[in-house]
C-alpha cells in the first residue's frame, strides 16, 4: 500500500474531480470533494515522513522503468510542496459551502468542486512528477482550472481577469514547453535526472542556453517574478475570496518550486550560477519586486488589491533567498515558502469572512470593521502581524532566515534592504488596522460576525502562523534537508 | 547559405511564434488574442514534429524493410500539447462568450472604459 503513496498522491483527486459531475448534489459533491482532499493531505504527509526517514522515493508508473517510462521522484523538497499545497487545500475547501461563492453558483456547485479538485491535482502533479513534459501537462491541467476558479468572481471583472490569466499563463507554459523540447533536442531524454547527467556531456551548448532562457522566462511568467506579475493581482482580486486564498497560498509556491527545481537539479548549480550569470538578475527583480510592489500595496484602495500586490513583494524575498545561491539562503527560500502560504491563506480567507457581510473591500469601508466583525479583523490584524514579521510569528521565522543567510554571503546590504521592506509592509497592514480600529463605524454598516464555518478555517491557519512562529523544527528542519540536497557537492 | 535554407523548418518555427506573440500583444480584439495564442502554439507543435525527424526516415512501424524511421516520441508529446491547446482554446472561446454578454463587447480597449475604480 505504501509502495503507492506517490501515485495516489495524484490519482485520488484526479478521479474525485469527474466523480463530483457525476453525483451532482452540492452537498454530497462537497462531502467526496472534502474527504479526497483530506485524503491528499494524509498522504503527503506520510510521504515526507517516508522520505525523512528513509530518503528520496522513486516511483516508475504502470511500472516502466525510467528514463523511458514517467518517474515521480519524491525528495524532502517536493515531500514539502505536496504538504503544502493539500494542507492549505484541506483548510480551504471546509470554507466554501458557506462562502458567498456558493450562494452565487447555487446547485452548480458540483462543478466548483470539480474545478478545484483538478487545480489540487494538477498543483500536486508538478510537485511529485519527475518528467519535464509530465510537469508542463500538470502545469496547464492547474492553469486551466484556476482560470474556471477565478472567472466565478462576483464582479463581471473576475471574467477579464480569468482571460487575462488564461492568456499569460499560457504563454508562460508555452515558454516552458520550448525550453523542455530543445533541452531533449539536446540531451534525448525527459526524465529531470537524466537530464541532469547528460547536460555536461553536451558541453552546454547554445542550444541548452536557449532552452534555459526559455524555462526560467517561463517559470517566472508562472510565479509572477516582477517584473511579470502583472496578471497576479487582477486574478486575485476578482477571484472568489475562497479561490484568492487557495491560488495566493498554493499557485506561486509551485511556480517558485519549479523555478528551484529547474535552476538547481536539472541545470545543476554549476551552470545555472557559474557558467550563467543567473544568481544577479534574479537578486535585483527580487529586491525590486520587494520595493515596487510593497510600495504599490501602499497605495490601492482596495485591501484584496492591496494583499494581491503584497504576494508579489512576498515572492520576491523567496527569490531572493535562493538567488544567494548557499544552503542556508535555499533554506531560507523554502520556509518562507511554507510560511507565505500560512500568512497569505489566513489574509484571504479574513477577506472572505468580510465579504461575507459586505461586497465592498475598500479600506474606507473598513471602518470601524474592529467593533462590527472583532474575531475576523482580529485574524487579519494577526494575519497582517505574520506578514510583516514580528516575532512570535511565522512571519518572523522568514525574515529571520533570510537575514541571517544574507549576512553569510557577505551581503549585507540586502540584509538591510530586508529590513527596510518589512517596514513597507508595517505602513499598507497598518492602513487596515487604522480604518478597522480607529475609525467609527458608518451608521447601517453591515455588522455582525461571519460564521464559525468561516471563522474555523481562518483561525485554524493563524494558529499554525503563531505555531510554527515558536515552534520550528518542522518546516526547517525539512527545509534544510531539502537544501543541502539541492546545492549537493556545491558550496 | 545551405544551413540557412536547410534549417528553414526552423524559419518557419521562429516566424510562426513571433507572429503569434505579436497578435497576441498587439491586438486588442479578445477573439484575435487567442488565434494569436493557437498560432504561437502550433510553432511549438511544428518545432517539436521537426526535432523528431530522421533524413530519409519512414514511419516508425515495425516491418520488413523499414530501418531508419523517426523518432515518435515528440509526435506522441504533441498529440498531447495538441489537446491541452484544444481545452485552452475551448476555454478562451468560452471566456469571451461570457465577456461579450457581461459588456456587449470584446474589445480590450471598450471593456476597460465600461468599469469603474477597482472594488
Amino acid at each position: 500500500m505504501t509502495a503507492h503513496l506517490p501515485a495516489l498522491q495524484v490519482v485520488l483527486t484526479l478521479l474525485a474531480a469527474p466523480a463530483c459531475i457525476l453525483v451532482r448534489g452540492r452537498d454530497l459533491a462537497f462531502l467526496l470533494a472534502l474527504s479526497t482532499t483530506w485524503a491528499a493531505f494524509a498522504v503527503s504527509c506520510l510521504l515526507l515522513d517516508q522520505v525523512l526517514t528513509t530518503g528520496t522515493i522513486s516511483y516508475e508508473l504502470g511500472g516502466w522503468a525510467a528514463p523511458f517510462g514517467i518517474e515521480y521522484r519524491v525528495d524532502a523538497l517536493n515531500a514539502f510542496v505536496l504538504l503544502i499545497v493539500s494542507g492549505i487545500g484541506a483548510v480551504v475547501l471546509p470554507f466554501t459551502p458557506r462562502s458567498l461563492l456558493i450562494e452565487m453558483v447555487g446547485e452548480k456547485a458540483y462543478l466548483f468542486y470539480c474545478a478545484f479538485l483538478l487545480c489540487l491535482t494538477g498543483l500536486l502533479g508538478v510537485a511529485i512528477t519527475g518528467d519535464a513534459f509530465n510537469l508542463f501537462v500538470f502545469l496547464e491541467i492547474s492553469s486551466l482550472a484556476s482560470c474556471i476558479l477565478i472567472s466565478l468572481g462576483p464582479h463581471r471583472r473576475a471574467l477579464t481577469a480569468a482571460f487575462q490569466y488564461l492568456v499569460v499563463g499560457t504563454i508562460g507554459a508555452t515558454f516552458i514547453v520550448i525550453g523542455i523540447g530543445l533541452i531533449y533536442g539536446a540531451t534525448g531524454t525527459l526524465n529531470m535526472n537524466d537530464i541532469a547527467e547528460r547536460l555536461p556531456a553536451t558541453g552546454y551548448n547554445r542550444t541548452v542556453i536557449a532552452a534555459f532562457a526559455f524555462l526560467i522566462v517561463g517559470a517566472a511568467i508562472k510565479l509572477a517574478l516582477f517584473p511579470l506579475h502583472f496578471w497576479l493581482p487582477k486574478a486575485y482580486t476578482y477571484a472568489p475570496s475562497t479561490v484568492s486564498a487557495f491560488l495566493a497560498a498554493t499557485a506561486t509556491k509551485v511556480g517558485v518550486y519549479v523555478l528551484i527545481r529547474f535552476l538547481f537539479t536539472v541545470f545543476g548549480v554549476e551552470f545555472s550560477f557559474e557558467v550563467l550569470p543567473t544568481a544577479l538578475p534574479l537578486m535585483v527583480l527580487a529586491v525590486l519586486a520587494m520595493f515596487v510592489a510593497s510600495t504599490i500595496a501602499i497605495f490601492q484602495d482596495s485591501v484584496k488589491r492591496m494583499l494581491a500586490y503584497s504576494s508579489v513583494a512576498q515572492i520576491g524575498y523567496m527569490v531572493l533567498g535562493l538567488s544567494l545561491v548557499t544552503v542556508d539562503g535555499l533554506t531560507a527560500s523554502v520556509v518562507h515558502l511554507f510560511n507565505h502560504a500560512l500568512m497569505k491563506g489566513a489574509l484571504f480567507l479574513a477577506i472572505g469572512c468580510i465579504a461575507y457581510r459586505q461586497a465592498s473591500f475598500r479600506i474606507e469601508d473598513f471602518a470601524g470593521m474592529g467593533r462590527r466583525m472583532p474575531w475576523t479583523m482580529a485574524a487579519f490584524t494577526a494575519g497582517g502581524l505574520s506578514l510583516i514579521g514580528i516575532p512570535l510569528t511565522a512571519g518572523f521565522i522568514s525574515k529571520w532566515y533570510l537575514i541571517l543567510a544574507a549576512l553569510a554571503a557577505d551581503e549585507p546590504l540586502i540584509a538591510a534592504l530586508i529590513v527596510i521592506s518589512s517596514l513597507l509592509a508595517v505602513i499598507y497592514i497598518w492602513r487596515v488596522v487604522e480604518a478597522a480600529y480607529f475609525r467609527e463605524p458608518p451608521p447601517g454598516a453591515p455588522t455582525g460576525e461571519a460564521p464559525a464555518a468561516l471563522l474555523v478555517p481562518t483561525w485554524l491557519l493563524i494558529a499554525l502562523n503563531v505555531y510554527f512562529g515558536i515552534e520550528t523544527s518542522l518546516p526547517v528542519g525539512v527545509a534544510e534537508h531539502a537544501a543541502r540536497a539541492l546545492m549537493g557537492a556545491g558550496p | 547559405m545551405v544551413d540557412f535554407v536547410g534549417l528553414y523548418n526552423y524559419w518557419i518555427v521562429v516566424f510562426l511564434m513571433m507572429a503569434g506573440l505579436y497578435v497576441v500583444i498587439e491586438h486588442g480584439n479578445l477573439v484575435k488574442k487567442m488565434v494569436g495564442l493557437t498560432v504561437f502554439q502550433a510553432a511549438v507543435f511544428v518545432l517539436y514534429i521537426t526535432l523528431g525527424k530522421v533524413r530519409d526516415g519512414t514511419a516508425p512501424i515495425v516491418a520488413e524493410g523499414i530501418e531508419i524511421y523517426s523518432n515518435p516520441l515528440p509526435h506522441v508529446l504533441i498529440l498531447t500539447a495538441i489537446v491541452v491547446g484544444v481545452a485552452t482554446l475551448a476555454l478562451g472561446l468560452a471566456l469571451v462568450v461570457r465577456i461579450r454578454e457581461a459588456y456587449g463587447t470584446i474589445e480590450e480597449d471598450e471593456i476597460g472604459d465600461q468599469d469603474g475604480p477597482a472594488i
